[in-house]
């Protein structure tokens, strides 16, 4: 118990020194995730409501698959990353390995199924209920596409915000893939993991502790907006 | 002006799913000018011939022929001049005036011709007040009038209806049925299904009774309201056809 | 519609903020160290290498694991400088033309920690391969690090000379853990079990619970660290000479004389040797 107390005063006093390794960690993590959850939507978005609407040779196996790729372990999807961008690797002369762009790219991989699979169930649903008329408007599928996804946008929200949640939260990828180097790929969660691994347990609670208050602000300022929108 | 894509033949249509031939050879031409009401009971395929003729489904063998359009397919033109409005109207998250100004869009309307067409055909619906309201906040009803104030808005030759008032009250059907008489003298063909015989002989000019997926008779109304050339036309206006 | 600008106001918003967030001036010269987490846990490398970028402009990026992984990532080609402690893995390293050169840096030693009770009774038993005879034969929960690591391979080494074979208990008194230093620490305090540590990270190991040293001073505990440029021969991107000018400096009287004044709570850690 007193574990507990002596991380949420640690989290505190961070916070209110305004601790500038802290703030650049807090920042860094945002930056990370928030191009991966952009990235994401940006393909996953399109794809799965392509998979809703088009009937194409494959398509039952394509569903499948993003389904079953939401479980991706993201230890492993930082491994695979890692051996693309390794200078061994095929991608290597990019030279991408243990930069933010790397750790980008693994969260991205990572969440854009999720995106994917939860956006063609949406635009799915809602294909099944406006086709006949939509059709008879004189839309394309294609066409359809955006008024689809516009339609479903606060659901669509949520599914993004999922991918946020699962991207913000992984350690195994952006260990692997940004191999936790200080002030260049320290996120909250490999900040975590160090301070366990140096048996700072405080501290490390204490840094757990902002980064789930982070975690309910992203939530609540995409609640606000849905609201104020729907209004 | 748009070349007329009336006269409407239909030609050995037949529509089959799951092995039971649905809609079995059917045949009729429709003239622009009367309304046509598509009478029978329930599973008569009322609603399939509406979505075969109007394009939605293709046909499993015959055609659909509309005179003056040009299209692969022996003449099809699904959305240029048609329009269509089902039992449940399907609207989308957006205002009211957005949802008619969606299908403005799609027909290539012109941004600054938009205003103008959507304040008409919404203060013909009477619907004017709601016109920044978010659609999916109407009643049944109100929805029901914004899915023809929104078919209007096309100036559509053809407008095929799908039990329009199945779902609404009276005083629903009454506005409704007003507002299809308004677009009727603006030109547009009427094709409409229902199973309400009092609305049959309210609007009908002229009736295509259907029963098993054939076409039993296609008369002038008045003579099938008084005396129907075939028995289950008769067995149907006296109450005793239920499918 | 208004709500369709608020949403782009939003994501312009978003987008525009996301460059002010980058981290610090990214650094052009930069060399990337491959070394172990328990020499970075100690905290060495953040008390000297401040004084190398300070006088070089030179940023080093140090990517802690363990030991066969530092190898590896250096192997590939994605580290400039290898930076490890285990003698054995240093020569291959450099014989089969992954590396240039080996250069002795420091050494500091291992140690056993156990709990404060002591069940097998190996406190302050100066034979070390003795008391982990005694531990296996007395089946009192022994922790590895189970991860290919320089520790590891120490351990293993040590474990070799008592002639009993540990692999073939694992799971009972014997638990591989497959983490780090820190996280094996951590197994240990918790089950109150005996441990093979590197002196540096137990001195700043903050959750020892129970533990306490019972083994040190033999030595074959000793764990000599050497530091070698990857060969641009077989990379040609690596950094050769950033890399060199770091190696050059961790061996010179300066270098040297950093390693041995880090302390921690008072206590020397590393005794520097580099020859000439």
């Amino acid at each position: 118990m007193s574990d507990f107390a002596a991380a949420f005063s640690s989290a505190v006093s961070l916070i209110v020194g305004l601790d500038a390794g802290l703030a650049e960690i807090v920042l860094l993590s945002l930056r990370i995730s928030l191009s991966a959850v952009f990235i994401a939507t940006l393909i996953g978005l399109p794809l799965g409501a392509a998979t809703a609407i088009f009937r194409f040779p494959g398509r039952m196996g394509i569903v499948v698959v993003l389904n079953a790729l939401m479980g991706l372990p993201p230890v492993v999807v930082g491994l695979i990353v890692y051996l693309l961008l390794s200078r061994a690797g095929p991608f290597g002369v990019l030279g991408l390995l243990f930069t933010p762009t790397a750790m980008i790219i693994a969260q991205a991989v990572l969440i854009f199924p999720i995106i994917a699979a939860l956006t063609r169930q949406v635009v799915e649903d809602l294909w099944e209920e406006y086709s006949e008329q939509l059709q008879s408007l004189g839309a394309t599928p294609a066409r359809a596409m955006p008024t689809l996804l516009w339609d479903a946008r606060f659901s669509l929200l949520t599914s993004i915000l999922a991918g946020f949640g699962r991207a913000s939260a992984e350690v195994g990828a952006v260990m692997i893939v940004g191999g936790n180097i200080d002030h260049v790929t320290r996120v909250m969660t490999t900040a975590i993991a160090l301070e366990v691994s140096k048996g700072d347990l405080a501290l490390a609670l204490g840094l757990g502790m902002i980064l789930i208050a982070l975690s309910l602000g992203v939530t609540g300022a995409a609640f606000v907006i849905r609201e104020a929108a729907r209004g | 002006m748009d070349k007329t894509i009336l006269p409407l033949h239909v030609t050995d249509l037949a529509f089959s799913a799951g092995g039971t031939n649905l809609i079995d050879g059917i045949s009729f031409a429709l003239e622009a000018g009367p309304r046509t009401i598509v009478l029978g009971p329930n599973g008569a395929g009322k609603s399939l011939l509406l979505r075969l003729c109007h394009g939605l489904i293709a046909p499993s063998s015959g055609e659909v022929t509309w005179a003056g359009a040009n299209e692969s397919r022996g003449g099809s033109d699904p959305a240029r001049r048609q329009a269509m409005v089902f039992q449940r109207p399907v609207m989308l998250r957006r205002s009211v005036s957005a949802n008619v100004e969606y299908a403005l869009g799609l027909r290539g309307v012109s941004k600054n011709a938009r205003q103008a067409q959507i304040d008409e055909v919404l203060s013909r619906t009477g619907l004017q007040r709601f016109a920044r309201t978010p659609a999916r906040v109407l009643s049944f009803g109100e929805q029901q009038k914004l899915a023809l104030a929104r078919a209007w808005a096309l100036n559509p030759q053809v407008l095929f209806l799908d039990e329009p008032t199945a779902s609404l009250d009276p005083a629903g059907t009454r506005a409704v049925e007003q507002i299809i008489a308004a677009i009727q003298s603006g030109g547009t063909k009427i094709i409409m299904t229902t199973h309400d015989l009092g609305q049959a002989r309210r609007l009908g000019d002229e009736i295509l009774f259907l029963h098993q997926g054939k076409l039993i008779e296609k008369t002038e109304a008045q003579s099938f309201f008084e005396r129907p050339a075939s028995n289950l036309g008769q067995a149907f206006l006296n109450g005793d056809l239920l499918w | 519609m208004v709500k369709k600008r608020t949403f782009q106001a939003l994501l312009i918003g978003l987008v525009a903020v996301m460059p002010l967030a980058s981290t610090s001036v990214a650094a052009d010269k930069f060399i990337t160290i491959a070394s172990t987490t328990s020499t970075a846990n100690s905290g060495l490398f953040d008390a000297i290498l401040p004084v190398f970028e300070e006088k070089t402009g030179i940023e080093p990026r140090v990517i802690a694991v363990g030991t066969g992984q530092a190898i590896r990532q250096a192997k590939n080609g994605d580290a400039d400088v290898l930076f490890v402690h285990h003698r054995a893995s240093e020569d291959a390293f450099v014989s089969e033309g992954f590396g240039v050169k080996r250069f002795d840096v420091m050494y500091n030693d291992f140690l056993i920690a156990g709990p404060k009770s002591d069940p097998a009774k190996v406190h302050g038993l100066k034979d070390v391969v003795a008391s982990m005879r005694k531990i296996a034969e007395g089946q009192k929960p022994f922790v590895s690090r189970g991860d290919d690591s320089g520790t590891h391979k120490k351990e293993l080494g040590l474990w070799k000379k008592t002639g009993i074979d540990v692999k073939s208990q694992s799971g009972t008194w014997y638990r591989e853990s497959g983490s780090g230093m820190g996280g094996t620490l951590n197994t240990a305090a918790g089950m109150n079990a005996y441990v093979l540590a590197d002196r540096g990270t137990w001195l700043s190991f903050k959750n020892r619970g129970d533990l306490v040293v019972q083994i040190e001073g033999d030595p074959r505990l000793f764990n000599p660290y050497g530091v070698i440029l990857v060969d641009p021969k077989r990379h040609p991107h690596v950094k050769a000479e950033l890399g060199q000018m770091f190696i050059d400096w961790i061996i010179s009287p300066e270098g040297q004389r950093l390693i041995g004044e880090f302390t921690i709570d008072g206590k020397g850690l590393f005794v520097p040797n580099a020859k000439g």
